[in-house]
């Protein structure tokens, strides 16, 4: 009466009475069954046995006895000894994983730009990933982290610790305890390196990107950092810029250190790019050019979503109280109200729910939450995000209509973003958590927290030191570039797409070639080519 | 009526649609289609491998117009889709024979393009 098609049961004609299920008919069994006793057993006993050997061994490592001798017994409380190294030892734990997080966001970087180009442009980026991440690694280690973090440290400009090694300063006893802040703070200048790139798709030459890429790693970010991060620098620390009570400029992971510095490059680099062809119509107004894949694009928010909380949580450098839980819970609302924010602005502009501006939106949230996340509140959290959310919508078609070409929205997303999270400090800093964090000053809150304006102008002052620095510094390489070599691909190349131009071959060969013309099919020998007369 | 067909670069569409359009010309269709002829196949290395790529992609623009319409389209398509450089592509007539509107059901060369304004802003 019936026959089977995919699977499915299909009547043979419209008059065959199908069979239709019944109220007594057998639901199919679950793939799962109970399992035997037997391997109950076997799963209890070698569970048992594991915890009988592991929580022993486990406790002696957390809890040795010698801990308890370099304890004096002042009090409770006080640790020293081994117990303070494994405390130490935890700490350096969190920074790698942190640093491991904040790694995995290259692949976001990569699905925001692959995804939202053209499919004949697709290989240059993920080309441009990898030799990204292989300059900032070697630049970092051999001149970026001594201008930024080295120990003979002055207050513009850092130094010593080139070509970051292990310190033999005791015969025998090699002192690491460098390492996981290095390699934290490099993964946070590649993401830097990253974020300069997006507004510069589907039209710059390849040898841009390493010879760029050189020079920001060596000086151009890692001055900022100093400035931000090193303690001896213009903008935080005991010698930083300060304004009545404020408490120094602030910048918890680097909303300004970070996203602002990588977006500044961005617009000087799109200013002297050039629109892609197209992107302007004769009328001037800008056109769309779709990406040509939501999916990838999606994949990259979501683990940018994900890397963030190494970005920001591990921010702290340590695991004290547990504090990193608190950055990471006041990042995710960050995101969360930033998707919303700019999924309401762009359905009140557009009548649509679009694909990109929301994932904008959870970037433009993340961004401006990262300066802020260790001093603001919760509640502050999602007010933050949702504005940063508005921001990137009006942001991106602002800078549209400029005649600025940037398809990814990295000036919006982390530029404009990140001004907003920079100053956002000076609104809704938490007097309590300035305190925990042991901020110098006096500072009193920001605006809305029972403070006064000083704080927002320390950080309105850093931000115009930030953008004037790197967009000055940018500017000039980008321009002598373009005088020397040239950084724009020739029309025809842009036509045909990069992948092909650039590298040799398409990312989706399959979209552009004949199948009749791939390997298997093609004739062995090419006929005989035929010449132009 | 004839039917036009031209074998363009993508870049010479945009300029020959927006030309035909301001003209009174919007009815048209176009293939994305690969093909070969005096150009030259292009070889790629890929991971240090040759590949050539004899067919080259084109654009494939076929629109119905009255006789005395012929001469307009083809000067457009001429004007635009020349560069001057071998792969500019290639123009053909081809005559027809009838036509109809399925909507109405009309027949004849007034169903080839629309031609009133309200039709042109539809």
């Amino acid at each position: 009466m019936s026959r089977t098609l995919r699977g499915r049961r299909v009547a043979d004609a419209p008059h065959a009475p199908t069979e239709r299920p019944r109220a007594d008919r057998e639901y199919p069994k679950s793939r799962w069954s109970m399992p035997s006793r037997g391997k109950i057993l076997f799963a209890a006993f070698t569970s048992l046995l594991t915890s009988a050997i592991a929580l022993p061994a486990v406790s002696s490592a957390l809890y040795p006895p010698e801990a308890y001798k370099g304890n004096t017994g002042d009090g409770a409380g006080q640790i020293g000894g081994d117990l303070l190294s494994l405390v130490n030892e935890v700490n350096y734990l969190w920074l790698i994983l942190g640093a491991a997080l904040v790694f995995f966001m290259q692949v976001g970087f990569l699905g925001l730009e692959v995804g939202f180009s053209r499919g004949k442009n697709v290989g240059a980026g993920i080309a441009k990933i990898f030799v990204n991440i292989a300059i900032a690694a070697i630049v970092w280690w051999a001149v970026g982290y001594g201008i930024a973090f080295g120990s003979d440290a002055h207050r513009i400009i850092g130094g010593g610790d080139w070509f970051y090694s292990l310190d033999f300063t005791e015969p025998g006893k090699p002192d690491s305890s460098g390492f996981a802040f290095f390699f934290f703070q490099f993964t946070f200048a590649a993401v830097s390196l990253a974020i300069v790139w997006g507004s510069t798709l589907e039209r710059i030459k390849f040898i841009v990107y390493p010879i760029f890429a050189i020079i920001f790693i060596a000086i151009i970010y890692p001055l900022v950092a100093h400035a931000g991060w090193s303690g001896a620098g213009i903008f935080g620390g005991d010698h930083g810029l300060t304004i009545g009570d404020a408490a120094g400029a602030l910048d918890y992971a680097g909303s300004g250190v970070v996203h602002l510095t990588g977006a500044t490059a961005a617009l000087a680099a799109a200013l002297l790019l050039g629109p892609r062809k197209g992107k302007y119509g004769p009328d001037g107004k800008p056109r769309a050019i779709p990406g040509h894949s939501m999916p990838i694009f999606g994949i990259g928010v979501i683990v940018l979503w994900l890397g963030w909380f190494g970005f920001n949580g591990t921010s702290s450098l340590n695991t004290d109280g547990g504090f990193f839980a608190h950055v990471i819970a006041v990042t995710n609302l960050g995101a969360a109200a930033g998707v919303i924010g700019a999924g309401l602005a762009i359905y009140v502009l557009t009548r649509k729910f679009d694909v990109g501006m929301l994932g904008n939106g959870a970037i433009a949230g993340l961004v401006a939450i990262t300066a802020p996340a260790g001093y603001v509140e919760m509640w502050a959290a999602p007010i933050i995000g949702f504005v940063a959310g508005l921001i990137v919508v009006f942001g991106v078609i602002g800078i549209d209509k400029l005649g600025i070409d940037d398809p990814v929205g990295a000036t919006s997303a982390h530029g404009l973003a990140g001004i907003w999270g920079s100053l956002s400090i000076g609104l809704f800093l938490s007097p309590d958590l300035a305190k925990y964090n042991a901020l110098g000053g006096n500072p009193d809150g920001g605006l809305f927290t029972g403070g006064g304006i000083d704080q927002l102008l320390v950080q309105a002052c850093v931000v115009l030191i930030t953008f004037a620095w790197v967009f000055g510094a940018s500017f000039l390489v980008f321009f002598l570039l373009k005088k020397t070599i040239g950084i724009r691909v020739s029309e025809e190349k842009e036509i045909a797409g990069l992948d092909i131009s650039e590298h040799g071959m398409y990312g989706y060969p399959e979209q552009f070639i004949p199948e009749a013309e791939l390997v298997g099919y093609a004739p062995a020998t090419p006929p005989k080519e035929v010449t132009a007369s | 009526m004839k039917l036009v067909v031209a074998y363009i670069r993508h870049e010479a569409f945009e300029p020959i649609r927006g030309e035909l359009l301001n003209l009174g010309f919007p009815s048209l269709s176009i293939t994305e289609v690969k093909g070969s002829g005096r150009q030259k196949g292009v070889t790629e290395r890929y991971r240090g491998a040759d590949i050539t790529n004899y067919l080259r992609p084109k654009v494939k623009l076929e629109t119905v117009v009255d006789d005395g319409d012929v001469q307009t389209i083809v000067d457009t398509i001429l004007k635009h889709a020349r560069t001057g450089a071998v792969g500019d592509g290639k123009v053909f007539l081809i005559p027809v024979e009838e036509s109809y509107r399925i909507r109405t059901g009309e027949s004849g060369s007034d169903t080839l393009q629309a031609h009133t304004p309200d039709e042109l802003a539809s």
